[in-house]
């Protein structure tokens, strides 16, 4: 009767250290991961990137600029119309740009290619580059989120 | 006359405290198998020794490199125009490194030819496979330190790839780069690694790895198994197998040197986040083989993701790669599969040579 008394006091106790032990690696590991995660930032609150003058690009020609913390791609295709993406390629990531002689836009990682509604069409990349709004007001091209 | 009675006085002293005799009793003692296979015994040597050069050079590097954005790239350009003997510095670091990573390369596969990880070796392998995970983690973390155009777009691709598992990706994207571009974030998150977390790591792990060794001594050649014990030639690991191991480090030294002075590396152009990236982007070269083979993948298998499939059969290989010695039961009782487990080898030798070299034939 005592023998079991004992190993029932064993057990709880081997569970107790146990517990103990997880709850303590719990509560180091805990704030350490916290602390390794990045806060979240504040998404980029841009409403509306001044591109550039309107007569400053040549038709089929391109141009990064800056759109919040991301690279935006300015193109104005041989039609003279002016079209703009976030220049992230949807494939790892990489910055793409406009090809005039081929009129598409490449990632120049993995050899992917997009058209100029930014639809991809060969290579990796599994979708089409965010498009972004252009407006043209007096003569200043005015990039911002699609709405 | 003089110096040996000091030298003999110092060695008394220390005896006398720890037992030196004892000690070197044990290193000539210790032997090590004489075969036709003997020249692969000394890669792990080799692979430690380099270590040791990473360490040294690296500890220099610390002294003017200024990680950040606006630092890394310019603190380096200094070190290799300005400082004395700067760009020596850095050249032996890279090419070490590379050379490290080769070195280990063949030990692995050396040791996995030789199938010296069978019982009761498995510890060996296994920590050894860590060593080898950790050696690219260096390559990989010490890529972006230079902060130039390639190792930038090299590392938002490889980060990247990890944001394609399965619910976790976002997360795993955020911690690594310290947020959810490649920034300065990322370079001080990838310095840290590089300089303090890893080399803790490592030294642990390797300690583990030599103290196995050191423990059960050297594998001895598989085809003795079926000749008589007095037949196996053996040498002292001390002093014979150190010396001639000593003057491979010697000619490892005298390579890096060399290739330091004539082919040094070029610092690049400076990141640029806003840039287009360049053509010709591509990863350090132990990395082409699967650089190439993602990049032939369709961009969607089934209804999966071609990247995804890709990484899939990659983490899963590096598994049964790591797990070898616990499932390759066949080696020690001598049993016909174990053949096809050493041609299973050899394919995998042959895919990493031929993703390898297509990869630079076709960029």
């Amino acid at each position: 009767m005592e023998k079991e008394s004992n190993s029932d006091r064993r057990t709880f106790l081997s569970y107790f250290l146990g517990g103990s032990s997880l709850a303590f690696l719990g509560a180091v590991a805990y704030p350490v991961l916290k602390y390794l995660t990045p806060p979240a930032e504040k998404d980029s609150a841009v409403e509306a990137v001044d591109a550039g003058k309107a007569d400053e690009f040549e038709k089929g020609s391109g141009k990064i600029v800056k759109f919040g913390s991301k690279p935006a791609l300015v193109v104005r295709g041989a039609d003279g119309e002016f079209r703009a993406f976030i220049a992230v390629c949807t494939h790892l990531d990489c910055t793409v740009q406009y090809v005039p002689e081929e009129s598409v836009i490449w990632c120049a990682c993995h050899n992917g290619k997009y058209d100029l509604n930014g639809i991809n069409i060969s290579g990796p990349p599994p979708r089409p580059l965010t498009p972004l709004a252009v407006n043209v007001q007096q003569g200043v091209v005015l990039i911002s989120k699609e709405a | 006359m003089l110096f040996k009675q000091r030298y003999d006085q110092a060695y008394r002293w220390i005896n006398e405290r720890i037992g030196l005799d004892g000690i070197i009793g044990f290193m000539r003692k210790k032997e090590v198998p004489v075969s036709t296979v003997s020249i692969w015994y000394y890669f792990g040597g080799i692979s430690l020794f380099l270590f040791m050069v990473q360490v040294i050079t690296g500890i220099l590097l610390l002294m003017y490199y200024r990680p950040g954005p606006n630092s890394s790239y310019e603190s380096l350009q200094f070190l290799v125009s300005k400082v004395h003997f700067g760009w020596l510095v850095r050249d032996i670091h890279s090419w070490s490194a590379n050379l490290m990573v080769l070195c280990v390369f063949i030990h692995m596969f050396s040791v996995f030819f030789m199938k010296s990880y069978r019982k009761p070796r498995e510890m060996t392998w296994i920590s050894g496979m860590v060593l080898l995970f950790l050696v690219l983690a260096f390559g990989f973390s010490g890529y972006l330190l230079p902060w130039n155009e390639l190792a930038f777009f090299a590392t938002k691709v490889g980060t990247d790839m990890a944001g394609s598992v399965p619910l976790l990706g976002d997360f795993i994207v955020r911690m690594v780069r310290g947020g959810s571009d490649v920034t300065g974030a990322t370079l001080t998150h990838f310095f840290g690694v590089h300089v303090a977390a890893l080399p803790g790591i490592f030294v642990l792990v390797l300690a583990f790895h030599l103290f196995l060794l050191q423990r059960q001594g050297m594998s001895k050649p598989r085809a003795w198994d079926k000749v008589p014990e007095s037949e196996h030639k053996v040498m002292p690991f001390f002093p014979n197998f150190v010396l001639r191991e000593l003057i491979f480090w010697l000619a490892a030294l005298a390579v890096i040197n060399a290739l330091a002075v004539f082919f040094p590396w070029e610092l690049g152009a400076k990141a640029d986040p806003f840039a287009p990236a360049p053509a010709g982007i591509k990863p350090e070269w132990y990395f082409m083989f699967m650089f190439q083979t993602l990049k032939m993948l369709p961009s969607t298998i089934g209804a999966i993701e071609g990247e995804l499939v890709g990484l899939a059969l990659f983490n899963l290989g590096a598994l049964v790669w790591l797990a070898l010695p616990l499932w390759d039961k066949w080696t020690g009782v001598d049993h016909p599969k174990a053949r096809w487990v050493s041609a299973f080898g050899g394919l995998v030798v042959l895919f990493i040579v031929f993703m390898t070299v297509l990869g630079y034939v076709l960029s």
